[in-house]
């Protein structure tokens, strides 16, 4: 088991979409929502998943495929 | 760090002991340091500090490592220069630029760096590491040498020759990935949960942002132990952004200056400007953006610090500014033909934003205003283009008069 801590940021036409449900449901991974703010307009989800690392993997692929951003918790650490 | 107290949640508040961490176990929210700041006003004065070195490492009270223990390749204390020229072509009498492209490494990287480097010797780290396109991986590979620690340069592939050669002259291990953008920051963000290394903004992220502190100390010094009335400032993580202004509110807080309106405006290039976006929407969202900028240093399109620099933003007034991509150019060159001073892309972006700042009124003719200049233009001259258009003359005075004429009409 190993964990992945990740943030989901939803545009406006998913925001009603029950993805981190279907991500818990369709993979045998545990999700662990611990900070959110959805709006009408747009949405993020900061959360911890649980799991086998390639379900985690295959989970978060199929997340991107709906059209919701999966960022790490931490933003981007490229620097110029 | 006789005035540290913890590292705390910038969310949800909760409060850890200085360790390697750099997100809160329950909200995950961002750790910053928490100091004492009753001790820090017993032992701090303008006349210490004045004595101290000519280093950033004068205002080593305000900081969260030991001084003695200090990594320092002279960094800091960087000239504020009376910008009268530029000032007299923008309409402002009084115009200062912080030039932190004179730092050892050429930008103000050196400073987070400093510290970073310094702190990961005190953890016992064996290992300094960072993922970077430009100005860090030079300030990590520089820092790491003179701690002679290993040190671990990760960067894409697709990197500049001149940019990799800019790092790899310090001696440190080079590691082109070779994979887009978003594949390389995820693979490095897990690389630092499964290798004990100091990576210098991941999991050594709260005590690297202090080192930003230092360039609001320095201005306010610099200008007589006063804050300035406006500070132009660029964005990337927005990170400087609310470490400048954390500094300028530290000196205040324990009496080294005195209460101050400066306005903290951001400067974003175009092409990457989620935190400007969002404050031109009224948002406090920061929606993440594909970078498309010639401002590479800059170019940080989902920005770590986005919400604290939006809320820097509106507790100051600041303004959100985006220069367009046809006028970066056009900033460096105004400041190099006036001031003699050569910036990289970033600068460009400060001195667009700052000549916009001023057309819309939002900086008065006599009013303080500090633009900060964080890194040399001999790292970006791929983006300069091919502008130079000489005389063109054989080595005769006769056609040599001719072609300058000619050039000049």
């Amino acid at each position: 088991m190993t964990s992945k801590r990740v943030r989901f940021t939803f545009p406006q036409g998913l925001i009603k979409e029950p993805v981190i449900y279907r991500l818990g449901h369709d993979f045998p991974v545990i999700t662990n929502i611990r900070r959110a703010d959805i709006r009408d307009d747009v949405g993020w989800v900061i959360l911890e998943l649980e799991g086998e690392e390639p379900a985690i993997n295959e989970g978060l692929a199929w997340v991107s495929t709906t059209g919701v951003r999966v960022d790490p918790i931490g933003g981007d650490i490229i620097e110029g | 760090m006789p005035h540290v107290e913890c590292l705390k949640c910038r969310e949800c508040k909760s409060e850890y002991p200085i360790e390697p961490l750099n997100a809160c176990e329950f909200c995950f929210g961002p750790l910053e340091v928490e100091y004492d700041y009753t001790s820090i006003k017993k032992s701090v004065s303008r006349r210490n500090i004045e004595s101290g070195p000519p280093t950033m490492w004068r205002y080593h009270d305000f900081l969260p490592v030991d001084k003695e223990t200090s990594v320092d390749i002279s960094t800091g204390f960087t000239p504020l220069i009376h910008a009268k020229n530029l000032g007299d072509a923008l309409g402002l009498d009084k115009l200062y630029i912080k030039n932190d492209s004179v730092n050892p490494t050429y930008s103000f990287k050196d400073r987070p760096v400093s510290i970073t480097t310094t702190k990961a010797l005190e953890f016992k780290f064996e290992v300094l590491a960072c993922v970077s396109t430009g100005n860090l991986m030079g300030s990590v590979a520089a820092h790491g040498a003179k701690a002679g620690m290993k040190t671990m340069v990760f960067y894409p592939a697709s990197l500049e020759q001149g940019k990799i050669l800019g790092a790899a002259v310090y001696g440190p291990t080079m590691v082109a990935i070779d994979g887009n953008y978003d594949q390389a920051n995820r693979f490095c963000s897990e690389l630092a949960d499964t290798h004990r290394w100091a990576f210098v903004n991941i999991n050594m992220r709260p005590f690297y942002a202090e080192g930003s502190k230092t360039l609001g100390y320095e201005v306010a010094e610099q200008l007589g132990w006063k804050a300035p009335s406006h500070c132009v400032v660029p964005g990337a993580s927005g990170e400087l952004h609310t470490k400048i202004w954390k500094g300028l509110q530290e000196f205040q807080d324990v009496g080294l200056i005195a209460k101050s309106r400066t306005k903290m405006h951001l400067a974003q290039a175009e092409g990457c400007s989620p935190i400007v976006t969002a404050f031109e929407q009224g948002n406090d969202h920061v929606l993440p953006v594909k970078p498309d900028t010639i401002a590479k240093s800059l170019a940080i399109g989902n920005p770590a610090a986005g919400p604290y620099s939006l809320q820097v933003l509106k507790e100051t007034g600041g303004i959100g500014m985006a220069a367009k991509e046809n006028t970066i150019i056009d900033g460096i060159r105004l400041l190099a033909e006036t001031e003699g001073i050569f910036t990289e892309t970033a600068g460009g972006v400060v001195i667009s934003s700052l000549k916009n700042l001023v057309k819309q009124g939002e900086i008065k003719k006599d009013e303080v205003t500090v633009a900060y200049i964080t890194g040399n233009g001999l790292k970006t001259m791929e983006a300069m283009g091919d502008f130079v258009d000489p005389v063109e003359t054989t080595p005769d005075y006769e056609t040599f008069q001719t072609a300058l004429a000619t050039h000049q009409a």
